[in-house]
């Protein structure tokens, strides 16, 4: 066991999001020192190569905690699942 | 109000029949269809495959319709949305609204598919002739057709 403490979160990805992380979604343990979106993100990158990739520009990336959309600075808070996504192309 | 998200065809006739049948409140109904365009950038295109994120599509489609309920006395909407693997001139998209005078009805149908191109999770990914396959990056102008509705 280590002391630090971590929460549990569902991560889903979507299109080439999706497809340059290489799964659709997945459970992961993530630091409390992860506060918001954006510290998730920096988090993620630092998991492999294919994370760096799918996250190599931020700033085009969508997130939706709780199947809600959300901005990059918004807190995880209890949020139980967060989703990435490119921006939507439906219509 | 409804919502389906679906592989399969849409009949606009059936559904527009379905909003209308057996009521004399209507004075107004308004349908939009998407289609699939054979061509992208130019090129050929062999067909599109349409991706969504369960759950959150239905809510987000939901919520947008519920919110063109609120701004315009309609009668009655649909929203149908289909995903999958769709070839050109394929539907892909159905709005349709109801109110007793046309402008609601136009305006809300207007409405629903500018918040449903920035905001409902789909994403369209094209397979060209030449067998190069492509997510598609969306448009700085569905930003700005949603930004028009703004309150102020």
């Amino acid at each position: 066991m280590s002391n630090a403490s971590t929460s549990t979160v569902q991560l889903r990805y979507f299109a080439w999001v999706r497809e340059k992380i290489g799964v659709a979604d997945e459970i992961r343990s993530v630091p409390d020192s992860i506060i918001t979106v954006a510290d998730l993100i920096d988090w993620l990158k630092t998991q492999g190569a294919e994370y760096q990739a799918a996250f190599a520009n931020p700033g085009i990336i969508r997130t939706a905690i709780d199947q809600k959309h959300v901005t990059n600075d918004v807190a995880l808070g209890d949020g139980k699942e967060v989703a990435f996504f490119p921006p939507v192309t439906g219509g | 109000m409804s919502v389906r998200v679906q592989n399969e065809d849409f009949d606009i006739a059936a559904e527009m029949k379905a909003i209308t049948d057996r009521r004399s409140d209507i004075g107004a109904c308004v349908s939009f269809t998407g289609l699939v365009r054979g061509e992208a950038d130019g090129k050929a295109l062999l067909d599109m495959s349409l991706e969504h994120y369960p759950g959150m599509t239905e809510a987000e489609l939901q919520r947008i319709e519920a919110e063109a309920n609120e701004r315009w006395p309609l009668n009655a909407s649909r929203i149908i949305h289909r995903i999958g693997k769709l070839e050109p001139g394929a539907q892909i998209v159905l709005v349709i609204t109801a109110s007793p005078h046309r402008q609601a009805a136009f305006e809300a149908a207007q409405f629903i598919m500018d918040f449903l191109k920035s905001d409902a999770p789909f994403w369209k990914k094209e397979t060209l002739a030449s067998g190069e396959a492509e997510w598609v990056s969306c448009r700085e102008g569905d930003a700005t057709a949603k930004n028009r509705w703004q309150k102020s």
